[in-house]
């Protein structure tokens, strides 16, 4: 399909603005743009149709199974975006007086409380703007607790082989080595490795509870202990809060600060890639190194509240995504106390269904109940036909669904991973796992033809490798 | 299901976890949609939305034409993923490289990545793309946004780069305290343009001084400025980031916004966040997948360009669908109406006996004022009458902004309520 820039003509504008009613200013010529500004010239008509057309070419929650494992593609209730878009939200500026917002900060205020009690924190900053940037600030929140103690030493975080990628890259930005220690085949933590990385140089463990391979870690006290009997911090990866929701708490686990993905666990829409919210969730001990201002509450009226001089500083320009809050708190407020605590319970149950459904055909890392996700390997396929995950993941393509993660994580061979949610319902499940399965038989019948999807799409398989040595970032006429 | 699971109930699911149970959550009983509807309607009421506007401060009212949103209530833009299966992803995957083109042609940059969390972490991410192992220095404008100046500090002392900041005459950098400051472990300068106060920037001097100081130069740029004003790229910058909210988002309270960011080539590989490469099928067909991931996180860890995964994506094409609308004319049309509106405004308000201009030098769509009353009276007086008004720096000086959506009747009716201020 063309790009906007192909469809250009010369002359023609699409917006709409009032003529200027003042006398025009015109800089000094020394000050102004030499360079061409070529961007599209195109009427409103063709831009409708033109991001249209390529509307047409993505795939969204509402338009089918979305078991993107890790990623928790629940549905995104239309309440969410009708109370997001309200101009008593949208109209107002980040620096008008505190007593001019008050809703705003009542609803900030209100999420982050909520927050605290699903996760059992004591504190909650709604700053950072996506999930690796809330791991970011929670790990420099560590780093300030150590040093403020004196305890210079700390210069190791342990992240296990298991964990999303994003945990060591966030570790290594705060300026962090990052320990690299082994899991066992169901993703847990293996306790000696574990004994055997702690120390004094340890600032803290990331983990993710339940695992990348869907499993609940049932030794977190230990882990808990371990870590905490060194003097290191333990650090919750809220990419898998959904299958515990309203029935364990990082808190009562032992852990100390945790993240979460508002985009994932609290259905907020992901956009394509964002904007996401990543609030991050600490014990008291930690509170006053949070990013300011924070929002507080006296006597019914609400204000932006400087941290005090032991904070991080800030991480964002402002107070974070803050229409993405709004959709959160009323995705909390619709479902309540129980409706929490069902919604994890279902997620958990559908993946149990099918995993139950598929494990047949696919060995599974589970011997009996995974959590809200779960984790098959096609490596038994690829060894007898040469059909791969990736393989798996074109052919779903062509029978209407959005594939699994594929080869995440990275402890499995030819992983399929896949997160249904608990917004599916057993029909859906159902006709997923009967896709799935004739997939199979398919691949078996014809493993050369198997590995041509996808066929229906607007383009087949990608040329990646040119696209990575050659790299072509802008359009050129 | 159950029976399939063999489980006798959901609780069963997480059988052996007891220990664990929470005892008691703090959350009250659910709603209904209808009731969490009004709830919410409630707490809007409870915001003041102003008649006018005249605070911008790295948030900048604009006017917004109705096809952006149209565009970007379609649910397949809204409710995806990360493009991660690149054959039904097109239409996302192309909307990134025109958005990447966009934000290349209007910085003059040659390459540029999927967005930015916002302009102030974009400016922290430049600063650490130009990181040298030998030099652990970077020299920041005093006039950069002091929020922006915050993150940057914030994402820079772990790093353990220093930073120093460059004074400023008559509210632009200082050119001979940039060079006295240039040492040889300076590795990068970083500038406004506009910047804070509004000021234009001898952004092509400080360039030069940079070259000649063998350092790397980072600008951050307003969009609609960048319509107007001298390409970073012809001012000499490597790496141009920018705060893109004014291309078509709404103020909602200061975000969701957009960082954008455009740079040399020669730093392609050290971008950080999310880029669309163009490619193409076995048949030959265009097509545009994620690259360049030996970056990323997902695959190089620990040894990632950064952590970013989930960025700005929709508010991305929020920027590109804004752009393609207003094109070239209107964006030079809407940057044409700030700085005329602005200094409109200013001359304005010079008039009136007790307002002064604190910098003399070239503004773009904001400057400072110093006033003999209390700039809280001024804002407090301006409330009453259904206006914000600019941004309190001191006591007695407050930063205006106007933009194309300040009609003349606008800018008179706040003259107006100035002239009255004691």
């Amino acid at each position: 399909m063309k790009t906007i820039f192909e469809k250009s003509v010369p002359g023609k504008c699409a917006i709409s603005l009032a003529a200027c009613d003042v006398p025009a200013y015109n800089l000094d010529a020394s000050l102004l743009r030499e360079t061409p500004l070529n961007l599209p010239e195109v009427s409103e008509v063709e831009v409708v149709r033109h991001y249209t057309a390529l509307s047409k070419r993505a795939y969204g929650v509402d338009d089918g199974f979305y078991p993107l494992g890790s990623c928790t593609m629940k549905y995104n209730p239309k309440l969410n975006e009708e109370v997001a878009a309200l101009p008593g939200f949208t109209g107002i500026h980040p620096m008008q007086c505190e007593c001019t917002v008050q809703g705003a900060l009542k609803a900030m205020y209100t999420l982050s409380r909520k927050l605290a009690a699903i996760t059992g924190m004591d504190e909650v900053t709604l700053q950072p703007a996506a999930g690796a940037h809330g791991e970011y600030t929670a790990l420099q929140l560590i780093r300030a607790y150590h040093l403020d103690r004196g305890d210079t030493g700390r210069d190791k975080i342990i992240v296990p082989d298991s964990a999303h990628g994003t945990n060591p890259a966030s570790a290594a930005m705060n300026g962090y080595t990052v320990v690299n220690i082994p899991s066992a085949v169901d993703g847990c933590v293996d306790l000696d490795a574990l004994r055997n990385a702690v120390g004094p140089d340890t600032a803290a463990l990331m983990l993710t509870n339940p695992n990348t391979v869907g499993i609940f870690d049932k030794n977190i006290a230990k882990i808990a202990q371990i870590v905490h009997d060194a003097g290191g911090l333990l650090y919750y990866d809220g990419a898998n809060l959904n299958a515990i929701m309203g029935t364990i708490r990082p808190g009562d686990m032992g852990y100390d600060v945790v993240h979460l993905n508002l985009h994932k666990t609290f259905s907020t829409p992901h956009g394509g890639g964002g904007p996401g919210s990543g609030p991050v969730g600490c014990k008291a001990a930690l509170a006053k190194y949070l990013p300011g201002p924070i929002v507080t509450e006296k006597d019914g009226k609400y204000h932006l509240t400087s941290v005090g001089g032991k904070s991080i500083g800030c991480v964002k320009t402002f107070y974070g995504n803050f229409l993405v809050m709004l959709r959160a708190l009323a995705y909390i407020e619709v479902l309540g106390k129980e409706g929490i605590k069902l919604a994890s319970q279902l997620a958990v149950l559908n993946a149990n269904y099918m995993m139950a459904r598929l494990k047949d055909k696919f060995p599974t890392y589970s011997s009996d109940i995974c959590m809200h996700e779960f984790v098959v390997s096609c490596d038994k396929i690829k060894e007898e036909i040469g059909v791969t995950a990736l393989d798996f993941a074109k052919a779903m393509i062509d029978r209407g669904m959005h594939p699994p993660t594929i080869y995440f994580p990275l402890i499995v061979h030819e992983a399929l991973m896949f997160e249904p949610t608990e917004t599916e319902s057993k029909e859906t499940l159902d006709w997923a796992c009967d896709t799935v399965l004739d997939l199979v038989a398919e691949a078996y019948k014809d493993p050369a033809a198997f590995k041509q999807h996808p066929r229906k799409m607007p383009i087949g398989r990608p040329d990646e490798v040119t696209a990575a040595r050659k790299p072509v970032l802008i359009y050129k006429a | 299901m159950l029976d399939v699971v063999g489980v006798k109930s959901l609780e069963q699911l997480y059988q052996g976890l007891e220990s664990l149970f929470v005892k008691d959550m703090d959350l009250p009983a659910g709603k209904s949609q209808q009731e969490v509807a009004r709830y919410f309607e409630n707490l809007a009421a409870e915001n003041k939305v102003f008649g006018s506007i005249f605070l911008g401060a790295g948030a900048y009212q604009h006017y917004i034409p109705p096809v952006v949103k149209s565009l970007l209530s379609r649910e397949e833009f809204v409710t995806a993923y990360t493009p991660y299966q690149a054959e039904m992803s097109q239409g996302i995957l192309q909307g990134i490289f025109e958005f990447q083109t966009m934000i290349a042609e209007l910085t003059g940059m040659q390459v540029s990545n999927a967005s930015l969390y916002d302009g102030s972490t974009a400016l922290a991410d430049g600063i650490l793309m130009l990181a040298e192992k030998k030099k652990n220095k970077v020299l920041v404008s005093e006039a950069i946004h002091p929020r922006s100046l915050e993150v940057v500090k914030t994402y820079l002392i772990p790093q353990g780069i220093q930073i120093e900041k460059v004074a400023l005459e008559n509210g632009r950098t200082s050119l001979s305290d940039l060079k006295a400051k240039l040492t040889p472990d300076v590795f990068a300068v970083a500038v406004a343009q506009p910047n804070f106060f509004g000021v234009i920037e001898d952004a092509a001097a400080i360039g030069e001084a940079v070259k000649a100081a063998g350092a790397g130069y980072i600008m951050q740029v307003e969009p609609f400025a960048c319509a107007m004003l001298k390409t970073p790229f012809a001012c000499g910058a490597d790496i141009a980031v920018g705060e893109g909210q004014p291309l078509g988002m709404p103020l909602s309270f200061g975000g969701p916004y957009l960082g954008f960011v455009g740079a040399r080539e020669k730093l392609v590989r050290k971008l950080t966040g999310r880029i669309v490469g163009k490619t193409a099928d076995a048949n030959g067909n265009d097509a545009y997948v994620l690259t360049l991931q030996a970056r990323e996180q997902h695959i190089r860890r620990e040894k990632a360009a950064s952590s970013i995964c989930s960025n700005q994506a929709l508010c991305a094409l929020t920027a590109t669908i804004y752009m393609a609308t207003a094109g070239k004319t209107g964006m030079k049309e809407v940057a044409s109406q700030c700085i005329s509106k602005a200094h409109y405004l200013a001359a304005e308000m010079v008039k009136i006996p007790g307002f002064r201009l604190k910098y003399s030098a070239e503004f773009f769509n904001e400057f400072v004022t110093v006033t003999d009353a209390p700039a809280d009276e001024i804002i407090r007086k301006c409330a009453e009458k259904n206006i914000l008004a600019g941004l309190k720096l001191s006591e007695h000086e407050i930063l205006w902004c106007a933009t194309e959506v300040n009609t003349k009747a606008d800018m008179d009716q706040l003259l107006a309520v100035l002239k009255e201020v004691k």
